[in-house]
């Protein structure tokens, strides 16, 4: 039964991570229709910049701090150098450009900081919490993901559903004609869009990597989990995301803990496919059909 | 419009109404006899036969360093072959083809050690055994589009080495199988009899596939790549028409992986990581999906742009995270910039330079016709479902 409480804590906190990389790939979706493949390999880089931050000993929360700052500058430049080239283009090729952009920038990971493992210290001490006697899987450094990935989502909630500023980036996602017409500088729109996605996937670089250890492709696994995570909310809603995050973190949690930690992925293979075939349109959304 | 390139494209349903064949006014008539056939199965197969002679002739006279690498070019061009039959002529993106190719290597490797079958029962068997993965592939892809494939195809290239190495007492673990090698006749070396195997399988493998192009198929995979609605309105059974070309597809890659292991004498999955599928995708990126010989230059490119950044790192003294990383970062740009800059690919900008010669010289569409490419030009969004035309409106 510890064991069964463990994994699920366990499961909370990545599906935290996973909804965090999820919320990048689904504001990037509604603001573009691009499934940016690239999230985490972007993610993976700008901690690969923190960590040598860290190396030239600047104070942990400044590289945190520049790791955020350097995912919302590489998201905006992404988006006019490669994404806008492509945008009215067969949606085959921005998934090439963005995949293109995945080995890109896991070759110069490896080429710069080379191939192997590296560690990543934590906010917070990974000790277990202890409640009495008995010592949870659940540390300082967990309850810090789960509140900074809440207030996170919060932040984004208020600026997208209290901010005149998110008003128009929500209506240069659904109606840009329209909202061109109407004054909305939609190119700009989208170019924030995808700023505030890439920050949201730098954050869960920084928090999955004292977890999962620092390499060049680390992120590969996680993008495929919240991938999943994202089309269990059904692509459109950050509520979605949040609650497909959780779901997904939890099941490949107890997949990891019961059938053994090599099967994650197939899992997440499994959880994806069941849901493309059953409930394409996500279990989350209220959105018309629409091809898949 | 306006470019002769748009031909194909706006004739394929009309083509797969009527069941005739495309392009062609000939007003050079007088030329017909020095060009090829028109006939599209014999052109195949004489081409076929011409680089068949050329290769083998260009083994001769190579060493034996050369012929694993013709080996490995041949059977990186069966792969990148089949991608671009899925991609460029059917419109699916597969970013798994590195697991599928696992799969037949993994079939081959287990008969190679556990029987003492034939060789090309070895090799069959790898190209059922991807064949029937891609059935089931397939079966998931033709109701998934676009990005929403791109990442479940993702998802299995991650997840299916995996595989290997929970069952490790069976499929090798990480260290892999190791398979018996190859016996030749007498009096051909090792190397060259696998490079005669897999040029062999590859030439028959293009050939197949482009009179596959040519054929009804062919047309109805275009036709769907094109506009699902109006493909099946001319009466294609849309579905069906993309499994098919998931299986061909998958079959090949089967094929290329069951060579490659037989080749390298050890299959285990780190020969078959995310990377390579990316990889495959690059090199018929780079040699673009109009034809078989783009297949042939994408696998060139994966066998010697490796070479080429070792060379280069060797020579500017880099380091070797920085020599091993070289190709990769080469792929990954090689993919932005083409999708970018020239959706075309390498074999796109022959046929254009041909078909800008030819059209100089005869007034006359080229002599190899092109299968048009949905990376090629800038088509409206598939997302938005197209009325059906009245046919006034596309003249």
């Amino acid at each position: 039964m510890t064991r069964f409480f463990d994994l699920t804590l366990n499961g909370v906190t990545n599906g935290m991570i996973y909804a965090l990389v999820a919320l990048g790939l689904v504001l990037i979706w509604r603001a573009t229709r691009v499934i940016n493949f690239a999230q985490g390999a972007m993610a993976m880089f700008t901690t690969y910049l923190s960590v040598s931050l860290l190396d030239r000993s600047v104070g942990y929360w400044w590289a945190f701090a520049f790791a955020l700052f350097a995912g919302l500058v590489f998201g905006a430049v992404v988006e006019r150098v490669l994404v806008r080239p492509v945008e009215n283009k067969p949606p085959i090729n921005a998934v090439i450009v963005t995949l293109g952009l995945l080995i890109l920038l896991e070759a110069l990971a490896g080429a710069i900081w080379g191939g192997q493992d590296r560690a990543f210290p934590a906010a917070f001490s990974q000790a277990g919490l202890k409640v009495g006697r008995t010592q949870l899987a659940f540390s300082r450094f967990d309850v810090f993901i789960v509140v900074i990935v809440f207030a996170m989502m919060l932040a984004l909630l208020a600026l997208f559903q209290g901010s005149d500023l998110g008003l128009r980036m929500r209506a240069s996602a659904f109606a840009p004609e329209v909202s061109r017409l109407l004054g909305v500088r939609v190119g700009r729109m989208l170019t924030l869009g995808w700023a505030l996605a890439s920050l949201a996937g730098s954050l869960a670089g920084v928090l999955v990597a004292p977890l999962v250890l620092l390499f060049p492709n680390n992120m590969d696994t996680v993008l495929i989990f919240s991938f999943t995570a994202a089309i269990i909310g059904g692509l459109e809603s950050p509520i979605g995301a949040l609650i497909g995050g959780i779901v997904v973190g939890l099941s490949l949690s107890y997949v990891g803990g019961y059938l053994g930690s090599s099967l994650e992925t197939l899992g997440a293979l499994a959880i994806l496919l069941v849901v493309l075939m059953l409930r394409p349109e996500g279990i989350f959304s209220r959105a018309a059909p629409r091809r898949v | 419009m306006g470019r002769p390139v748009d031909l194909d494209r706006r004739t394929t349903s009309a083509a797969m109404a009527t069941g005739g064949s495309t392009t062609g006014q000939a007003p050079g008539r007088w030329l017909r006899t020095a060009r090829l056939p028109r006939q599209p199965f014999l052109r195949h197969g004489l081409i076929t036969l011409v680089a068949g002679v050329a290769l083998f002739l260009l083994t001769d006279s190579l060493g034996p360093f050369n012929d694993f690498q013709m080996a490995q070019i041949a059977i990186y061009a069966v792969a990148v072959a089949g991608l671009g039959l899925l991609t460029g002529w059917n419109g699916q993106i597969s970013l798994g083809h590195g697991a599928l190719m696992a799969v037949g290597a993994f079939a081959t490797a287990e008969l190679n050690i556990h029987t003492n079958v034939a060789l090309a029962l070895q090799i069959l068997a790898g190209v059922a055994a991807a064949a029937v993965a891609g059935v089931i592939v397939g079966m998931i892809a033709a109701r998934l589009r676009g990005p929403y494939l791109a990442g479940a195809t993702l998802a299995l290239a991650l997840a299916l080495p995996e595989i290997a190495v929970k069952y490790s007492t069976v499929l090798g673990g990480e260290e892999g199988l190791t398979l018996n090698p190859l016996t030749s006749p007498r009096s051909v070396n090792l190397d060259r009899w696998m490079a005669w195997i897999s040029l062999l399988c590859a030439l028959l493998v293009t050939m197949l596939l482009a009179n596959l192009a040519t054929s009804r198929f062919g047309r109805a995979f275009r036709a769907v790549r094109d506009d699902e609605i109006a493909a099946s309105l001319a009466g294609i059974n849309v579905a069906r028409t993309q499994v098919l070309a998931f299986v061909v597809s998958s079959a090949c890659a089967g094929l290329a992986g069951s060579l490659l292991g037989l080749a390298v004498g050890n299959v285990g999955p780190q020969s078959f990581e995310v990377a390579l599928s990316i990889s495959l995708l690059a090199a018929m990126v780079i040699g673009g999906t109009g034809g078989m010989l783009g297949a042939w230059i994408g696998g060139f490119f994966l066998v010697y742009v490796p070479q080429w950044s070792s060379s280069v790192s060797h020579s500017l003294h880099l380091s070797t995270a920085v020599e091993s990383n070289l190709s990769l970062a080469f792929y990954g740009v090689v993919l932005m910039v083409v999708i970018i800059v020239a959706p075309s690919g390498i074999q796109g900008g022959i046929e254009a330079a041909a078909r800008l010669a030819g059209r100089l010289a005869f007034g006359r569409p080229p002599l190899l016709a092109p299968a048009e490419s949905d990376l090629v030009s800038p088509s409206p969004a598939t997302d938005t479902p197209r009325p059906i035309r009245n046919p006034k409106e596309d003249t």
